[in-house]
Parts: C-alpha cells; structure tokens; sequence
C-alpha cells in the first residue's frame, strides 16, 4: 500500500524537479476535478500529488501584440472572467463554459482539461482550431507542441516523464476571423461531449474564406484535426454548398465507438450537424469582426 | 500515513486539523470538523450539494484536497446567516416561496446562489438556471428554487 | 360515537383560518441554516466507519471468503460476511431480504454486498475492503427480462416457480408469478370498435435519484438493545424486518429518523443498516455506513424496467370499448416490483367495462427494484396515454374531449373492485380545457402532448398522539415520515381542530419505542393518514377538555362546545360562564386530573383517489433528436390544499422527475453485466437549466372521507408526464416514439427512419 504524499512548489523549476524524481508515481493536480475523481475512485494510486497552483506563470493571462498566453492551470471561470480574451477568442472561452458546473470551472483548467487526455474534452477541440500551442517545461528544458499532437489516445499524451504544460500561446488573429465551438450533449449543462465540433476561420475583405481550421472531439480516440473539413470552407463564401461539403467531411473524419454516451452511427451523423452550426456562429462572427 | 498539518479559517474563524494527504475538504469539514450542514451528494462534483466557497471562489469541496486549504478562508452554509437570527435574504426566501423540499441540496444552493447574486445583482431567470445547473435538486422541479433566487435578489436590489 | 373513519366532520362549508394557507415550514429555518440533520449527520463518540464489498459479477456462486487479512489491518474493529447473519430459508421474504442485503450461496449483481468491514476511520476501512479475498465461481447472467424469459436462460433461484401458472411446479424459472385481471368481455367490446390501436412499448430502470445517499449510524449496546439512526421513509417497517432477518424480538431495536434528503419510494428499503448493526454488535461501538453514490446507483432500487404491448378500441363517436395489455416487469434479483400497481391503475380513469390484462414479474442479474413515486405505474401508462390520444387523433375529436367523454365518475367500479366515491377527474379535464396553456396555439416548430393520470392513494396502519402542555401549547408525536413538508401540513391541521395558532403546535417524530405501528411513509399516504389520526387526537383532547370546563362549571359535558380554541356554553341556558381557553382548562386541570392528551392508532381508510392531467410544449431538434421542454402545465385534484405552495411544489417535482425519465434516464449495462452508468455524470437527471417553469393547477375535489377532504399529491404528478411528452414528441416530429427514454439517438433515428420512408413512398 503506497504512502500518498502532497507538494505545492511554487517554482516551476522546483516542480519539474519533484515531478522527475518521482516519476510514474506523481500525479499533477491543477484543479482536480479529474485526478480526485480518479483518486477517490480507486483508479490511481500515486505517491505524490504535485499541486501546480502556486506557480506563478501556470495561471497567468497575458497578451503580447495580439498574441495571448494563458497558463495552462487558470480556472476556468478565471478565463471567462477575463473580457479581453474571452472577446479574442469567443470559440476557446465556449469549451471551457462547457467544462462543467461553475463549482467545476472555478477550479478546472485547460491545461487539466488536455492533459487527462479525455477524447471528449471540450475546451480541447477550441484549441485546435484556434492553433494554439501548448508550451512544455521539463526536465530536458522547454519545447512547444501543437495542441493537437498532445493527445496520443485515451488517457494518452506524448508528454514525457517529468513534463508538464506550463501555457498556451495563441496566433495573433488577423481581422474576419471568427471562431466557434459547439457541443452535443442530452442535458444543457453537465454531460460529456457526445461530439464537440469547433470551427476558426478567417474571410478576406470581400467574404471569401482564406483560412480555416476545424477539430472534432468525442468521435475518435483523440480529438481531431481535420484538414478534409476546413478545405471544404477555403476559397468558398461558407454558402450553403461549401457547408455541406464541411458537414460531409466532418462526418467522413470520424472514427467513433460506441458507447454509454452515443452510438457509432448516432455520432457520425450529428457531427456533421454540429460542425456545421458551428461553422455558420464563427462566420457571423467573422463577419462583424 | 502521514498526516499534514492544515491551518484554514472558516467563516472567520480560525481552524487547525490534522489530515490525511488524500482526504477532500468536504470530508475534513464534516468528519472532522462536524460542520455537517455541506453535504455530500456523489463526491464527483456533479451535484454540488458539498458547494463552499474558498477564497472567494464558488467550489465543489468533494473536489478540493483539504491539504489545498492551507491558509486559505472558506465559507460554509453555518456562516451564512448574520448574527443570531438574521438570516441572508436567500434563505428567507426559500423559507417563504418553498424553495426547499428535502432540504439536502438547500445549503449547496445557497451557497451557490449567493455567489452568482454578489456577482450578478440582476440575474434573468436563464442565468439562474446555468448558474445553479451544478447544483442537482431533485424535489422541487427547480421552479420555486428559481422564484426564491429571483425575490431575494429583487430584494437584495431593493435594500 | 362514530369513528372518524365512518365520519370524518368533514364540511365544505366551515371557515378555515389556517388550513389552505402558505407558512413557513417548522423544519426549513435549520435546513437553509445548515442545522437540519440528516443520514449522515449523526457523530457519537467512538463511533466506526463502515464500508461494504460488493461484488464486481453480476452472478456467481460465493465460494469463499477470507476476512483475515482485513481483520489485521489496524484500525480495523470489525469485519462481518453471511456468516455473521442468521441462514433463512430462500424464497421467503425475510431469506430474499437477507440474502438482499448481504449475499450468502451466491451473488446475484454488480454490487452485491460479500463482506463490511468498520474502522476507525473511512480510508482504514477502505484499505481493508482490499485485504478481503472472495472467490467467486462466475455464472452466466440475464439482463434482459424478455430473455430471462426464455427456456435456457440463466436461472437466478433454484427455487422459483412461476405462481399463478398451472403445471409450473417442476421447473425452476425466472418467472415469479403471472396475474391476470380481467371484466367484461373484451371480444365483444373490440367486436364494436370502429378504430383500434395495438402498439408494443419499452422502458428502461429508473433511479429514484434522490440526492442524499442513504446513510446510518447503529449503536448496539451491551444489554443488546440496538439503537439506529437512519434516513428512511418507515422506521417501524425497517424495525420489524431488520428484527425478521436478524432473528431478534423487534422491541430491541428502536429506529430513529433522520431528516430525509429525499426518497420518492427509494428509502422505503433498507441496505447499509443491518451491517452497520452487526459490526456494531461485534465491534461493540457505534458504526456509521454512508452508501457512496456509485453504491447507491449500483446497489439500491431502481424502478422496473418494463415491455409492454397495449391495445385499446373505441368507437367513431368516441366510446373506448375495450382494452388488453401485456405486461412484463423485471424486478431485478428479488421479487417486490409491485408490479399489480399497473394493471390495477394503468386504465382506471377511464370508465371502461371491457378490460383484460396480463402481468409478469421476473428476476434477472440487477439489483432489486424498489418503489418510486406510483410504483410500476408511468412506464406504462406512457403506452396507455399514447393509444388514449392517438384513437382522438384518428376519429378527430378532441383529446380533452375525448378523455371527458369516457372519464370515470363516481359509482365507476374498478377492475380492481373498487368503487369510486366522489371523484375529480371529469373535473380536472375540465379546468386542463380551460388552462391558458391548452387554450393557446402551439408555437410554430414546436410540438403539445397531453396525458391523464390516476393514483389510488393510499391509508393504512398509522399511529399518531397530540399532547396538550399545562400553558396551552400543543405536541404533536408523528411515526411517519415527512419526505416533503408533511410536518407542517399535520400541524396546520391539528392547529385548525383546536383553533390555536399554528406557532403553539410542534411537531415531532417519535422513534419506534416510542408511538405504535405506521406503514411506510408512500403511497400518498401520510398527510391523509397521519393527518387523520391527529384530527382523532386533537378531537379526543378536545372531548376531554369539554369534560373538564363541564366539570368547572359544574354543568354536563353535552352543555359545553369547543370552538375557536375554547370551551363554551353550549346556549344561553347553561349559564353565564366565561370561555375557557385551552390554556385556561390545561393550566388548571392537569395537575389534579392529568394531561390532556388525544391519541389515535388506526387503519386509516376513505383515500380519495387522485387525478391528473399534464400539458406540455416542446421542440425536438431535426438534426440531433434533442428535446427542449418550453412550457409545461400540471392540472391536479389534491381534494384540498392544505399547504398550497407544498402542493405545487409535489406536482413540479413529479413533472421534472417524469421529465428525466421520458428523455434522458436509464440503466445502462454493459455486456459483462455491470452498470456502466452509475453516477450523476451519466446518468442524466435533469438539471436546473433543462427545464422551464411548471405551471400548476390545482383542482379541489374534496374528499369527503377526510376532515379536510384532501387525496394525497405524491405520486399522481409523475403518472401521465412520460405519456405527455411522448404525445408531444409524437405531434412535433409525426411519429410517436414507443421506446424509453425518447433520448436523441432513439428520435433521431425516428426522424430520419421517417424521412427515408418518405423518400421511398
């Protein structure tokens, strides 16, 4: 029977440390509400609970030229709090109101969010499509990782043994872009993703689509990129028949199971459906940006 | 185990406890403390009947580690009447509209409600409902407990 | 003088002061303080924590098990199997509910309880549940009632035999019993029919989802004498049948209620308590057992699942002529399903006079259902209301209208063989007409439903006294339970007999040494009876004060009247005397004569049957089959309100819990056998922003064998809310769905199942 010990280092230096001694036996607590579930279900039995909330730049906002940083252990209400970024990116701040109840978001993060490696994440699939970069301290320094190649597969990151995502950097937006995410869920509130569909785009100043990215969550064992999708809006005005290719591919993109929460069919369906309700919401707000 | 050595204030005043590393606040608060009026509804966060407040933040205490109050303030139900008899506007109007039936999810609700109406003095009814949709109530349908929320923050408006 | 049972002094005419109005309840100041104590809530010095393991198979045969290891651990106090529970024979109540709450030959699903351990405190117990070694021989099991069914299938109890089945004496089976009911003659009845309608229906378990977990301290102390402390909706059913399975004289055990959060049927059983009493007994401390979530979704009563095939006929001006079901009810791994419920209600309400219907109950590999808010009856009254609206639909008349026309009044005699009294539910149709909700267009993209609904409520053994203090305050000692505010309903009652204010009346709940049998708190039962037997209390308190001021007087007994809280001279002609309060007559009597008490223990009879009528609007989403409910209206007879806003209250309550079930609610299993949903995450109870107000109506058809003529409010609000929003369902996409839950995936595959019909055609 393991001994189970409690850190709250202050340092990410200090952090990474005790992460690499310890090994497999340490587990990151940001906000929790993940890792005490596991742990209170018998799912986990770690030696060291490393508790990243001291450290100052792990719940940082910040913005540079356009460009914002967001500390991978900012709670989630602390992100929809913050007007500016909520307002630069509409999209991102909609997966995270969708993390759970506001107890939930007052202590979950995005980079807690990521880093269980859940494929139904919802704050995950924003990031994607927003190309966000996840930035990784460890004990062989520091490296940036395109969020969408975080995730290996269910519970499942390429994070190494003593890495820890510190922040997400986000491209600077150029004007017309808009970005949205949509969930599937029985309930309005409260329920994991049976698809999460998010959509970034950007328009030219005569409407047409330059640039796009698109990501599914809950349809396959990570969330996904999907190049099929966001190349059916590129070069189109986002009419109706460019939405119905991006539907298409959406659809076309998924691998899903089934399970408790939907069906194969079900999901392969609806996330067509979603995407493309999620593509008309980020071209209204492309428009009017 | 070792124990780990939490000093916290809870509604204002000062605690001290020994606690095992793994035990959550809500579990720490009840056992250990007998302040038994958060309860504890599924120990997942997804009913909110354990909802405190911890420095300032509205918290599933079925999702903190007890360890993580160190130092830190927390409010609780028992603190959220004034003085002897005064009771929060929110609690005199559950008390008169029925916003309670059993009672179980009634302090998790306070407690929630109270942070959205300091936050937010004039919630719509759909901001009500996705604030507290934390907060599960199997009674009441959610109706009066909505009315309840909407008179006290009328009246806390008013005063 | 007659009974209040052959004469309740009921009078539509009498001035109420308090009855019918909206106090405070006495019990809400400490539960919005946080004071209120519930199961949990309970700390004695020394006392253990308790934790039970459960079986991870859903059937297997209990070969061993080794409690050493655990009994090492230190901090480790108890630890107790089947071997520390009395053997009872199986297949009789008190054997199924042993083996129930502690398996003994065999487990019978995911959950099962093997072995308690209690500790010092809740993580050393918890690691000794991990030191206990079973060894398990894995059989195969049965989910599915249907398949339980069949020859071959897995057999749960080797010594089942199907009752009511001639020749099924040799062969073991999962079919408990089979119960036919029929009158008339429905051959002839369907003979006149111009439009019949025959449809199959399925349901799946529901979980009551109250949000308390059943929690309990037991304390049994050296002389034996066992003490529990519990949230449950009867302590005296709990004592007698913990006494049954624990082989003891029920006088030695006293049970105690706590504050209930919540049971809707679900706390009508017990399952942590008996273990918690016999660690008690062997650690000789107390012992406290707080079910976790997952056990409580894992372990405890969900509701029956059910199959169902329904086929109703009427005539093209509007008679419904004949009715037949099937119906088919698991009720997990033990009987109890009170699955009679549905044949007796799932018509009544209609005044049918050819009816045939057949039933079975039948155990698979899940845990024992347990009632829920009209045990057995919603699932399929969901089917009834769904052919009742469609055979409107189909001879285009009205559905209110067609309800109306073929609504039971009084002197209906059921199949069940009662005969209605006065009843209110040609009257409750009519107001559902008269509602602004019916009365308003349906919002274009959106879809109505409407269903009725009936519920029996119920009487029975209750016990109930009222003590009248020397300063003219009054107690009032209750042995039901109060699961939603029947506290102060009883109070407001027994303050409107004795014409005090309600603030000089308390109620309190006796422990089961304490005041003589109640049923269990369901049914509807307890403000109708536990209100009747206090009005009997207060009315013998009120005849011994009226004996009391004669003798003051010095006149007779028949020349003083109570009224308005005193006594007075009956006429002019008894004399100038004073009125007597009920302080006045208390202060100065019960030192020489005693305390003026009344006390009343009764099988209460003369429920009023109650019925319901749910309108609802919806919007089903073409591209994802979600269901958004945007107005929803419950019309109800509750006879009379005693308390209003506790009335609107059930009825919201109902409709939401209906909700849930009718759109998202059910037990998923996986193929091993074991639930795969048990927690609030997914299994999808209906949260604050899922649903709009409820708006109510509440009709008052007094019952006029009640001295207030109230029905009961429990169980009717949820009866018909699957039926409406299937019907809904069913207006906005034109198909009506025959599967629960209606969840997204079901009506998505409807829709789209619709429109490649339509491209076909």
């Amino acid at each position: 029977m393991t001994e189970l010990n409690y850190a709250a280092p202050d340092s990410l230096d200090a952090a990474v440390g005790m992460l690499a001694d310890a090994g497999a036996g340490a587990r990151i607590l940001a906000g929790g509400t993940d890792v005490l579930v596991l742990l209170h279900g018998d799912l986990i039995e770690p030696e060291l609970i490393v508790d990243i909330k001291n450290i100052p730049e792990l719940t940082e906002i910040s913005v540079e030229d356009g460009a914002w940083r967001i500390g991978a252990a900012a709670s989630g209400m602390k992100l929809m709090d913050h007007e500016d970024f909520a307002a630069a990116w509409p999209g991102v701040i909609e997966g995270v109101a969708l993390i759970g109840s506001v107890q939930v978001k007052g202590r979950a993060s995005v980079g807690g969010n990521l880093c269980n490696a859940s494929p139904a994440a919802d704050s995950v699939p924003p990031l994607i499509a927003a190309g966000a970069m996840a930035n990784i301290a460890g004990p062989g320094g520091k490296r940036d990782l395109p969020v969408e190649d975080v995730i290996t597969g269910p519970g499942q990151t390429a994070l190494e043994a003593g890495e820890m995502v510190v922040s997400f950097t986000f491209p600077k937006r150029p004007p017309h872009s808009g970005d949205c995410y949509l969930r599937l869920t029985p309930r309005t509130e409260m329920d994991i993703a049976v698809v999460g569909a998010a959509v970034n785009l950007t328009l030219d100043d005569g409407g047409t689509c330059t640039a796009a990215r698109v990501s599914l969550g809950a349809v396959a064992p990570t969330p996904l990129l999907v190049e099929d999708a966001a190349a059916a809006l590129i070069g189109t005005s986002v009419d109706d028949a460019a939405l119905d290719a991006l539907a298409a591919a959406a659809s076309a993109a998924c691998d899903p199971i089934d399970d408790k929460r939907g069906t194969i069919a079900y999901r392969i369906k609806t996330a067509g459906v979603m995407t493309r309700r999620a593509a008309e919401t980020a071209l209204d707000r492309a428009r009017r940006n | 185990m070792p124990k780990a050595h939490v000093t916290t204030t809870i509604n204002g005043d000062a605690y001290e406890v020994l606690c095992e590393p793994g035990q959550t606040l809500v579990d720490v608060i009840r056992n250990g403390l007998g302040l038994t009026g958060t309860k504890e509804g599924c120990s997942t966060g997804d009913c909110g009947a354990c909802s405190v407040m911890l420095d300032g933040e509205l918290v599933c205490s079925c999702l903190v580690l007890a360890v993580e109050a160190d130092g830190k303030s927390i409010d609780t139900i028992e603190g959220m009447a004034e003085g002897e008899d005064e009771l929060h506007p929110l609690q005199r109007n559950f008390l008169e509209l029925n916003g309670l039936q059993c009672g179980i999810c009634t302090p998790g609700i306070l407690i929630a409600a109270r942070a959205l109406l300091e936050r937010n003095p004039d919630p719509t009814e759909t901001e009500i409902r996705f604030w507290l949709a934390g907060n599960l109530c199997r009674c009441t349908g959610y109706d009066k407990v909505i009315r309840s929320v909407q008179a006290a923050a009328e009246e806390m408006r008013e005063a | 003088m007659a009974s209040i049972l052959e004469n309740s002094g009921f009078n539509p005419d009498k001035e109420l002061k308090i009855v019918g109005t909206n106090p405070v309840k006495q019990d809400g100041p400490d539960k919005v303080t946080g004071r209120a104590k519930f199961g949990a809530d309970l700390i004695l010095p020394g006392m253990l924590f308790g934790k039970i393991l459960r079986s991870p198979h859903p059937h297997a045969v209990l070969k061993s098990i080794d409690t050493s290891k655990a009994e090492a651990l230190p901090g480790v106090k108890a630890v107790v199997t089947r071997d520390d529970f009395p053997e009872l024979p199986p297949g009789t109540p008190g054997g199924d509910l042993s083996r129930n709450v502690m398996a003994r030959e065999k487990v019978f699903y995911d959950g099962h309880p093997v072995a308690a351990v209690a500790a010092t405190s809740e993580p050393v117990a918890k690691r000794a549940l991990k030191l206990i070694e079973v060894e398990h021989e894995v059989l195969p099991h049965v989910i599915d009632p249907v398949e339980a069914m069949q020859p071959g299938a897995p057999i749960l109890h080797d010594h089942l035999r199907t009752k009511g089945v001639e020749g099924a004496e040799d062969t073991p089976t999962n079919i408990v019993e089979r119960l036919d009911l029929a009158m008339g003659d429905t051959d002839a009845g369907f003979a006149e029919a111009d439009v019949i309608v025959e449809r199959e229906y399925d349901s799946k378990p529901m979980h009551q989802g109250y949000i308390e977990p059943q929690g309990c301290v037991a304390d049994c102390n050296e002389d034996d004498q066992i003490e529990v402390w519990c949230c449950t909706q009867g302590t005296h059913v709990f004592r007698d049948r913990l006494a049954d399975i624990l082989r003891l004289d029920s006088s030695r055990i006293k049970v105690m209620q706590s504050e209930m959060g919540g049971g809707f049927g679900g706390k009508t059983g017990f399952y942590g308590e008996p273990l918690a009493i016999v660690l008690s007994k062997k650690a000789r401390r107390p012992v406290k057992i707080v079910l976790t979530r997952n056990e409580v979704f894992r372990c405890t009563g969900p509701v029956s699942g059910t199959r169902s095939r329904i086929k109703m006929g009427c005539t093209k001006d509007g008679k419904i002529v004949a009715a037949e079901a099937e119906l088919i009810f698991q009720t997990g791994a033990f009987t109890g399903s009170m699955f009679f419920n549905a044949p007796h209600a799932m018509f009544t309400r209609y005044a049918l006079e050819n009816i045939k219907t057949t039933a079975w109950e039948v155990v698979s590999n899940r845990p024992k259902v347990n009632a829920f808010r009209a045990p057995c009856v919603p699932q399929i009254v969901f089917g009834v209301e769904a052919i009742v609206t469609e055979l409107a639909n189909k001879i285009g008349m009205d559905e209110l209208d067609f309800r109306l026309k073929n609504a039971a009044t009084e002197g209906y005699t059921t199949l069940y063989g009662a005969t209605f009294g006065p009843i209110g539910f040609v009257e409750t149709l009519e107001a559902s007409k008269e509602t602004d909700h019916y009365r308003s267009p349906v919002k274009p993209g959106e879809g109505r439903g409407v269903a009725a609904g009936f519920w029996f409520n119920r009487g029975g053994d209750t016990t109930g006294s009222l003590t009248i203090t020397p300063d003219g305050s009054v107690n009032i000692m209750l042995g039901t339970s109060d699961v939603a505010g029947s506290r102060v309903s009883i109070s407001m009652m027994a303050a409107e007999e004795l014409g005090v204010p309600l603030e000089k009346v308390r109620a309190n709940f006796a422990d089961t040494s304490a005041i003589g049998n109640n049923r269990v708190t369901a049914g509807s039962r307890t403000t109708f009876s536990s209100g009747m037997v206090i009005v009997d209390s207060a009315r013998k308190a009120i005849d011994t004060m009226v004996e009391r001021a004669a003798e003051i007087w010095g006149v007779s007994p028949e020349e003083v009247t109570f009224e308005d809280g005193h006594c007075r001279p009956a006429s002019a002609n008894v004399g100038d005397f004073e009125p007597l309060s009920i302080k006045d007559i208390a202060s100065r009597t019960s030192v020489s004569h005693g305390a003026i008490a009344g006390h009343s223990e009764m099988n209460v009879t003369g429920e009023g049957p109650g019925f319901g009528v749910h309108i609802v609007d919806l919007k089903v989403d073409r591209g994802t089959g979600r269901v958004d409910v945007t107005r929803y209206t419950v019309i109800e007879d509750a006879g009379k309100a005693i308390h209003p806003l506790q009335v609107e209250g059930q009825y919201q309550g109902g409709a939401v819990q209906g909700v849930g079930w009718a759109l998202n609610e059910e037990y998923i299993y996986r193929a091993d056998g074991t639930l795969d949903n048990p927690s609030f995450l997914d299994y999808r109870m209906p949260v604050a922003s899922d649903v709009p107000m409820i708006d109510t109506v509440i009709v008052e058809v007094p019952n006029p064998n009640h001295p207030y003529g109230l029905r009961g409010v429990g169980e009717v609000p949820v009866v018909p809310t699957l039926a409406a929003i299937g019907n809904a369902i069913g207006d906005a996409i034109g198909i009506r769905p025959q599967s629960l839950p209606m969840s997204p995936p079901k009506l998505l595959e409807l829709m789209d199942g619709d429109e490649t019909r339509a491209a076909a055609e």
